[in-house]
């Protein structure tokens, strides 16, 4: 259930494949996180996604492993696209599938809160104005922290 | 004893490298000895490794904070906070 991948996704396609899981799936929660243009003075032309390819796979599983350990949720669904991504382009997809909803909105916030200060991937924004990397933001951190035991 | 070392991100820019092997004396054998290693390569590897930029590791594909023992045939990796998502 953890997809890294160049290719785009279609999020109705997975929200359906996690509801068909069984009669038992009482709720689907998803989130998909897109690339943000830039209104200001900064033009993003795209964004250049990089990652550890030996560690991603199976720091996405622990995070999902985490999830599922933490609340009573069927099945965790991860895809993160690499490489090059233009302005709206998808980048991620997070799914939950459960019994009942208020596990599926906990464990699918938890995982996208994770996923952004755990999971080694680095986005790099080519701008009109020359390439930069993207800085970690200490409110990801905040967010993450919240769900330590 | 022999590590691999990789190197992403702006710290792979930095030092132009994204990753070599290393025949490391055995008795180095934690992440600090390795940090202090290559932090003697001069001015660039002291400046990415001793400055205020944040640079996390990970051995054998897991994040460590502290100093870690390292074993003959370990993956070390250096890269800056991440930023997916």
């Amino acid at each position: 259930m953890i997809h890294i991948q160049h290719d785009d996704f279609d999020a109705g396609i997975e929200i359906e494949s996690l509801r068909s899981i069984g009669s038992h799936i009482g709720a689907v929660v998803s989130f998909v996180g897109s690339v943000r243009e830039f209104s200001d003075v900064r033009e993003l032309i795209a964004l250049e996604l990089e990652h550890y390819p030996k560690m991603t796979q199976k720091s996405l599983e622990s995070i999902a492993a985490e999830a599922k350990s933490r609340w009573d949720v069927e099945a965790v669904k991860i895809i993160h696209r690499v490489g090059r991504l233009l302005p709206s382009d998808r980048i991620v997809f997070v799914g939950i599938a459960s019994r009942h909803r208020s596990e599926a909105f906990l464990a699918c916030e938890f995982v996208i809160d994770v996923l952004k200060t755990q999971a080694p991937f680095w986005k790099k924004e080519c701008l009109s104005s020359g390439d930069q990397w993207v800085d970690a933001k200490q409110s990801d951190d905040k967010k993450s922290l919240r769900w330590e035991k | 004893m022999k590590i691999k070392i990789c190197y992403f991100a702006k710290i792979r820019e930095q030092l132009d490298v994204s990753e070599e092997q290393l025949i490391f004396p055995d008795a180095c054998d934690n992440t600090e000895r390795l940090l202090e290693f290559l932090q003697a390569r001069g001015e660039r590897w002291s400046q990415v490794f001793s400055s205020d930029q944040k640079v996390l590791k990970a051995v054998n594909h897991e994040i460590v904070s502290e100093k870690c023992a390292l074993n003959d045939g370990d993956e070390v990796a250096f890269f800056p906070p991440v930023t997916g998502g």
